[in-house]
């Protein structure tokens, strides 16, 4: 493609987004602000993963983009699109293969090593966004490691509901340190988040926000003593094409005989295990 | 010289006129009201939506006066609806008979019917084609030729009435039933507005609603400033038949309507998590709808109004985006842009008086 750089931005904007990212990887679970650019794809899309991956890729990487779970989703596709047209670079659809995977919504199922490294889209870093709206206040309380507004939400929902009612980007604490949205992965995810071999970075384009978990840091996601965390309740199913348990299942409804069954979310794990290959 | 209409107000508004029509002439270019209507698809449809007037033609004609400025467009437009009479109301325009050109939900991957994405800048790279400087018509009826050989459906549209995503969550009673209201609604554009306001009122406002207002009060309430991410159960976009009930006959009868046309229009139906209340203070969750609704292919605008129409229903008391008076009063293009402008008008006299207050205001101070 004429007329553009390498990987889009230009040198001295991908150093400053390395500099955000090396803070951020000293202080996990920190949201380091950063001077995100416009992005030739709409904010809220990706553009927060996309600004880190383009800022850390390199003529020998191979690049994995999933959203929700499939490499074949329209927004996985547009960014794998863009990140090959600016740099040329491989792409695979193999989480073991890729050196690099942009993500959104999901880690993958296959586990992660150290030589590798997970971008996710963050659309809300702010944990404490849903109890403080604004940005001013909780940058404070993080500060303060003031959390007490998240556990009293926690609380407040096993009052109303019986349980934690959160969906995903169920809130983890890192380090003991600081409380961070996990981006919007499901709590099926988070576990995989506690002393991950690779490096995940979460990137928040639109709220302009780096953060990372770096390999081997401890994640815990909040929880009680008396309530503890749960993923969601997948006992008793299974992929339908696959056959595989134990991963994070999407809900398949038949249009004609209303029938329910279970497919493996992350397309390209359940692929390989067709194709042997797991 | 101040600009208030003493002597020589009227040469000067003269000359500001004719300097105006300058600034739009000087390039000795002309864009005829075809070619924008043709080429300029977003704006057209955003300042009809505003303009909440109907006519592709207008629409370019105001763009064209108003040159390309979205506020002066949607002005003009407004303007000229006024003049027009109302002779009817349609009958209920029913979505379920939209031919479709866009349709996907964010909510279920398998939806009955698929995904349909339709012409959309969604997937596209927003990179500058610089060899747009250079398109010529030759090659646009080479490329438009291939494109139509290749075009596996041609004019109709294959598909006609498609379920509605909600009707599945309503099925297995995760959303509630609604009953179908179809009393006459009350004419934001006939009234005004009186709080609390009537639901068709406040969808009437939304989609009459400017853009850039209704999609920053949107994102307000994703944000933090009120309830937190939604998720499109459907979005449409398409083709709806408008029909009226036969003039001469009282009946109001299906079979004697009579179809006089069709619009297109975006409807989006946004899912929000939202709690029940029970007997004995018991708490159920559910979903309940957001509904968006504006003319023409105005996405963004129509998500936006359906997370506000939920703010303003259901949502949380205390933010401001689900204070009524707050969103209802302040999103209408004409009707901001005026008052905001009006301050360029001569204020000599009420300053005056301001003045006064304030230094005698200061003399008291020093007197003390």
């Amino acid at each position: 493609m004429t007329g553009y750089h390498f990987a889009f931005l230009d040198e001295n904007s991908k150093r400053e987004i390395r500099r955000a990212l090396l803070k951020a990887v000293a202080l996990p679970g920190y949201q380091v602000p950063f001077a995100s650019r416009e992005m030739p794809v709409a904010r809220g899309w990706g553009t927060g993963g996309l600004q880190v991956t383009l800022s850390l890729v390199g003529k020998e990487d191979i690049i994995k983009v999933i959203d929700q779970g499939s490499d074949e989703s329209v927004n996985a596709v547009s960014i794998k699109n863009l990140i090959q047209r600016t740099t040329g670079i491989a792409v695979t659809d193999k989480t073991s293969v890729a050196t690099l995977i942009q993500s959104r919504h999901r880690i993958p199922e296959v586990e992660l090593r150290e030589d590798q490294i997970l971008v996710l889209q963050v659309p809300i870093p702010e944990p404490l966004r849903e109890i403080e709206p604004s940005e001013y206040v909780t940058r404070r309380l993080h500060a303060d490691k003031e959390y007490s507004g998240v556990w009293l939400m926690l609380f407040e929902q096993i009052m109303k509901h019986g349980h934690m009612a959160t969906g995903a980007d169920h809130p983890v604490l890192v380090y003991g340190r600081y409380v961070m949205a996990p981006s919007p992965i499901p709590r099926f995810d988070n576990p995989k988040l506690n002393m991950n071999r690779a490096l995940i970075l979460l990137g928040a384009g639109r709220e302009k926000r780096i953060y990372a978990v770096p390999p081997y840091t401890k994640v815990e996601s909040l929880a009680f003593l008396d309530h503890p965390f749960t993923v969601e309740d997948q006992e008793g199913k299974s992929c339908r094409l696959c056959g595989a348990t134990g991963v994070f299942l999407d809900e398949i409804i038949d249009e004609e005989t209303q029938f329910v069954s279970y497919q493996c979310n992350d397309t390209s794990y359940c692929l390989q295990r067709l194709n042997k290959e797991l | 010289m101040g600009y208030v209409a003493v002597k020589g107000g009227l040469a000067a508004i003269e000359a500001s006129i004719q300097r105006l029509r300058y600034e739009r002439l000087k390039g000795r270019k002309v864009i005829e009201v075809e070619t924008i209507k043709n080429t300029l698809r977003g704006l057209i449809n955003r300042i009809m939506s505003e303009g909440s007037l109907y006519s592709r033609d207008l629409a370019a004609l105001a763009i064209k006066q108003g040159e390309g400025n979205p506020e002066e467009a949607t002005f003009l437009l407004r303007a000229y609806r006024s003049t027009l009479p109302r002779k009817y109301y349609s009958r209920v325009v029913l979505t379920k008979f939209m031919r479709f050109e866009r349709r996907i939900s964010a909510a279920f991957k398998d939806i009955p019917g698929g995904q349909i994405l339709g012409a959309t800048y969604d997937y596209t790279h927003r990179l500058l084609d610089f060899s747009l400087y250079e398109e010529k018509p030759a090659d646009i009826e080479k490329w438009l030729e291939e494109f139509e050989n290749n075009c596996p459906y041609q004019g109709e549209s294959p598909l006609s009435s498609l379920p509605k995503v909600v009707d599945y969550l309503r099925k297995e009673g995760l959303m509630a039933k609604i009953k179908e209201d179809d009393t006459e609604p009350l004419d934001v554009t006939r009234k005004s507005l009186e709080f609390p306001a009537d639901r068709s009122e406040r969808l009437q406002t939304l989609t009459r609603g400017e853009t850039g207002a209704v999609t920053a009060l949107g994102y307000a309430a994703i944000r933090g400033y009120g309830i937190l991410h939604p998720t499109v159960g459907e979005l449409r976009v398409g083709c709806v038949p408008v029909f009226i009930d036969y003039p001469l006959d009282d009946s109001k009868s299906e079979e004697e309507a009579l179809y006089i046309g069709e619009i297109q229009v975006t409807e989006v139906e946004t899912l929000f998590p939202h709690i029940r209340e029970k007997e004995y203070g018991a708490q159920d969750l559910e979903f309940f709808l957001g509904y968006g609704l504006c003319f023409g292919q105005n996405e963004t605008k129509a998500i936006a109004m359906s997370v506000l129409d939920y703010c303003l229903e259901k949502g949380p008391a205390g933010t401001p985006v689900s204070d009524e008076e707050f969103v209802l009063m302040h999103i209408d293009s004409v009707e901001a842009t005026g008052f905001v402008s009006h301050l360029k008008l001569p204020h000599y006299v009420t300053f005056q008086s301001k003045l006064d207050r304030v230094r005698k205001t200061r003399k008291g101070e020093k007197g003390e």
